[in-house]
């Protein structure tokens, strides 16, 4: 892929000024280690904001960061570690996902992809967290939209638009987000079980209380083998892991109700501390499956996660469930595309995180829309991309 | 303030407006007569009044679809309303329009404590679905102070805040899932009791959009275990900087506080006055800080906010020491509005957001303007995080007041925009703040806003004249001219 590496958002429109001169899609990225997540569609020619990099503002004070889009998620996060802060989301290391070396995402693309770590479901995704964006639409105009506070109603929020619109809208050049305080201490209750639907029944009772986790997974045994911790191997079954994260004397109290609460007399648990840190991050970065081929995520009502689970474990794939039983990751080796997505017609969708190039020219990679949706979304892209020159058929399959 | 011309075409035809919504909505569902519209013709930016062709008030999804379909064919505008506590005239009524009233999707449809959501009609108001759950020890967070009265669907139109949305999230951060109608009929779900979205994030973008791209008809949002234990601590400053400083050391601390309010000295003075809360006069800011979770936490945390409250000049810090005296720091807070309302005539509220290590400045700057315009101003602030809220005090039955105030009030918008901050923080841009949109956006950025607009509602039905200051037709907005041969940067280095 040949690449076009502006230097200042002027530059950048003026690229996609000349490529719609010239009638020449681009593919839009920074490091490109997350081309592989959506519908097969590089064009021969990238536009990269890997040179609109760097930290423009940063108040701790004021919990906000302002950076090119192209400054890297590891330099951003390096700076928030030095002041006790973090992204709350928890962005994942996706480029592995596609055989990339670890550690190149940046933040556009971060916001781009909208993938959101194990705390989604009490902090948000990314889009939780953008507050403005100046980028250039598919027409060339630079715009921007948003600011750098957290309370703004003044206009559409058109950053909750631009996250997770890979690069289908604009090219994001410069992006200003929130970020927190980062936990001090971090526990995690590691309950062990045989029965799934009963392990899911306690991490959502565990949702439910006011010990506020920040973490619920559910791992059979498969995956707790792969969780890097010794306890969870051994124990050779099922493991529902909740997270408790904030000052020590609150983790300790909440950890104590905690136990009390979802653990009863009956079930055998530990609680693991230092061990913590590392397993979310497996968990975070899906680690804790096997490499096969295909990768699935499927959303549904945290209710519904352990019938989809087993039903894909019928399919042959290795699993586990994020978000309180709301998340499954799932590999495997063929698609499987439509007895997956059958899985979701009761409400949810199925994304086609990873698969072959010939897999995803022709299984729709996020789900499907119903019509009136589907046309709505397309007139949302003609919007700010008429011409379809920013990533053409990167969200949708061609007719 | 002006509104665009009304189409004379449009009420030359009341009577068969009326006739053919009555086909759709039957029985009371349609109010056209001069009486029954008083109560409709403007919201809680009562200053704007309008009365409408009619009021509609439909009571099931398919008559919104279809009164949206009529209106869509036949180019009759709509304006949504919710319980019309709007203070930007978000449903300020336009007389060559009707009112789409939600007021009948009252009910709340499932309760889903497995799962933490609550779905319910538009129509619920926001302290319904707390109410609807509390038994269980639930509550929805986002709180705006007029939670007994606004409804869910007006708070997904305009984002809404409350004090708790520093730690807990803004309305756009508590919903899950909606059901709308589009301008064409067309009715389409979004999200639901899942997370995130399968292709673009129509649901984030609808979340603040002012009732301008489709109307909501079912809402589903996620619910929170209340904590066990709140616990507030006042602290008085002699000037507003130490004030401000205290919050951004707080923060900067790590700590996220459930509420985090300030007050200045006229605000001060004026809900002692009502309330004797027991607030100290001699001081020029005064912090409210309350911390909720579990006792060890609150505890533990509190002792950390008064150390750095000292350490920044405070004269006065007490902390409560019962839930009555909690609620007592927070009741001249809470009723600051009509403490202001008691001292003046009428009050005008203002609504914008500044990064807050420019509040002493800003605040200068307000006094400024104060005395330039000869109107008191008194400022509550939602302090954790920047969002102003100065309330203006005149006299309309004075002439030029209220337009005084008015000039007043876009003279602060400007100065919160200058230092970097935004025109509003959650009242929502309305008819109110339209005229300004260009002090703190572009044409470009604008037009890009008005054709998102266009992918939605291609003949502008819903609530035109709001938000952006320039009606345009689509089609204009969706040209494109290519300049023909320019190829910029055809000699820079490709890799
Ligand atoms: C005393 C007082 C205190 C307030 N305090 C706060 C506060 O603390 N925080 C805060 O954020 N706000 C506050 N507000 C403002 C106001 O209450 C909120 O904006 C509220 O969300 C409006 O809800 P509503 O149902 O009254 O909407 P309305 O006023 O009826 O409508 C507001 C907007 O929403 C649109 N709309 C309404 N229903 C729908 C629907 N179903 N589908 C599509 N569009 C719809 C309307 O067209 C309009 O543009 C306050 C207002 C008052 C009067």
């Amino acid at each position: 892929m040949e690449l076009l590496l502006p230097q200042s958002l002027a530059e950048a429109a003026d690229m996609v000024a000349a490529a719609l001169v010239e009638e020449r899609p681009l593919s839009v990225l920074g490091q490109g280690g997350k081309l592989g997540l959506g519908q097969p569609a590089a064009q021969p020619t990238g536009l990269s904001t890997r040179r609109l990099s760097g930290i423009t503002l940063y108040e701790p004070g004021e919990l906000v960061l302002s950076c090119g889009a192209g400054t890297p998620l590891a330099e951003i996060e390096a700076t928030l570690a030095e002041r006790q802060q973090q992204l709350a989301f928890e962005p994942p290391d996706a480029s592995a996902w596609y055989g990339a070396a670890p550690g190149q995402a940046t933040m556009g693309g971060v916001f781009a992809t909208n993938l959101a770590g194990p705390r989604r479901f009490k902090a948000g995704a990314p889009r939780d967290h953008l507050l403005g964006v100046q980028c250039v639409t598919g027409r060339g105009e630079a715009i921007k939209t948003g600011g750098r506070v957290v309370k703004n109603v003044t206009g559409y929020d058109l950053c909750k638009l631009l996250s997770g619109s890979f690069g289908t809208l604009a090219v994001m050049g410069h992006v200003t987000f929130k970020v927190l305080p980062a936990p001090e201490f971090t526990q995690t209750l590691a309950i062990f079980g045989e029965d799934l639907a009963d392990l899911a029944a306690r991490m959502r009772k565990a949702a439910g209380t006011a010990f506020e986790i920040s973490g619920a997974a559910l791992l059979p045994a498969g995956a707790a083998g792969r969780s890097g911790v010794g306890a969870l191997r051994e124990h050779g079954g099922a493991v529902a892991l909740l997270r408790v994260e904030g000052v020590r004397p609150s983790v300790e109290d909440r950890m104590q109700g905690l136990v009390g609460e979802v653990v009863g007399r009956s079930l055998p648990h530990l609680v693991l501390a230092e061990e913590s840190i590392e397993l979310w991050q497996r968990i975070r970065d899906l680690r804790v499956l096997p490499d096969r081929p295909v990768l699935w995520r499927l959303s549904v009502a945290p209710t519904e996660g352990v019938a989809a689970a087993k039903a894909l474990s019928g399919l042959g794939a290795d699993l586990f469930l994020d978000q309180v039983g709301g998340q499954i990751f799932a590999v495997m080796d063929d698609p499987r595309a439509a007895e997956v997505r059958a899985l979701v017609a009761g409400g949810g969708h199925a994304t086609l995180l990873r698969a072959s190039d010939e897999f995803r020219s022709t299984i729709p990679v996020f789900q499907p829309q119903p019509a009136p949706l589907a046309a709505l979304a397309a007139r949302v892209k003609n919007a700010f991309d008429p011409r379809q020159i920013l990533e053409p058929g990167r969200m949708t399959l061609a007719a | 303030m002006h509104m665009p011309p009304p189409d004379e075409g449009i009420l030359a035809r009341r009577e068969e407006i009326v006739a053919a919504l009555r086909a759709i909505v039957p029985g009371e569902g349609v109010i056209a007569d001069q009486v029954g519209l008083r109560p409709y013709e403007c919201d809680a930016l009562s200053a704007y009044r309008a009365v409408p062709i009619a009021v509609v008030l439909p009571s099931t999804v398919e008559e919104v679809s279809a009164v949206l379909a009529w209106c869509h064919r036949e180019k009759v505008k709509v304006v949504p309303r919710g319980a019309g506590t709007s203070l930007s005239g978000g449903s300020l009524p336009l007389v060559d329009g009707i009112v789409l009233g939600m007021g009948k999707f009252n009910r709340i449809l499932d309760i889903d404590f497995e799962n933490r959501t609550v779905t319910a009609q538009p129509g619920v108001t926001n302290l319904g679905i707390t109410k609807a759950v509390e038994h269980a020890g639930f509550y929805y967070a986002p709180d705006p102070s007029s939670q007994i009265a606004c409804s869910i669907g007006g708070n997904i139109a305009e984002n809404s805040g409350g004090v708790h949305c520093l730690k807990y999230g803004l309305t756009t951060n508590n919903v899950l899932g909606i059901e709308m109608v589009l301008p064409t009929g067309e009715i389409v779900r979004l999200g639901g009791k899942h997370l995130d979205s399968e292709g673009y994030d129509l649901l984030g973008l609808m979340t603040g959009s002012e009732g301008l791209l489709g109307v909501v008809t079912e809402v589903t949002v996620r619910i929170l275990q209340k904590p066990p234990v709140a616990r507030a601590v006042l602290m008085g400053f002699p000037t507003s900087e130490q004030g401000g400083d205290t919050v951004a050391s707080i923060i900067g601390a790590g700590i996220i506080p459930g509420g985090l309010e300030m007050m200045d000295r006229p605000a001060i003075q004026a809900a002692e006055d009502f309330l004797h809360a027991g607030y100290p006069l001699d001081v020029e800011a005064l912090l409210i800080c309350e911390l909720d979770g579990p006792e060890v936490e609150v505890n533990h945390l509190i002792e950390t906010v008064a150390g750095i409250a000292r350490q920044h000049g405070a004269t006065t810090i007490r902390v409560s020491q019962s839930e009555e005296e909690r609620l007592l720091f927070w009741a001249g807070r809470k009723a600051a509005f009509p403490a202001v309302g008691r001292i003046s005539p009428d009050y005008y509220c203002m609504d914008g957001t500044i990064p807050r290590a420019r509040l002493a400045e800003v605040l200068a700057g307000m006094q400024e303007m104060s005395k330039r315009y000869g109107l008191r101003v008194a400022n509550v602030f939602h302090a954790g995080d920047g969002n102003l809220h100065p309330l203006i005090l005149f006299d309309a039955n004075k002439p030029d007041e209220l337009q005084k105030a008015e000039a007043f009030g876009s003279d602060i918008l400007k100065l919160c925009v200058e230092v970097g901050g935004v025109l509003t923080g959650e009242h929502g841009v309305g008819v109110e703040k339209r005229d300004l949109m260009p002090t703190m956006f572009t044409e470009a950025d604008l037009n890009q806003q008005i054709r998102v607009k266009c992918a939605f509602d291609p003949e502008q039905i819903l609530n035109p004249g709001k938000v952006f200051p320039k009606l345009h037709r689509c089609a204009e907005m969706g040209r494109l001219h290519v300049s023909g041969g320019r190829i910029p940067f055809a000699d820079l280095p490709r890799f």
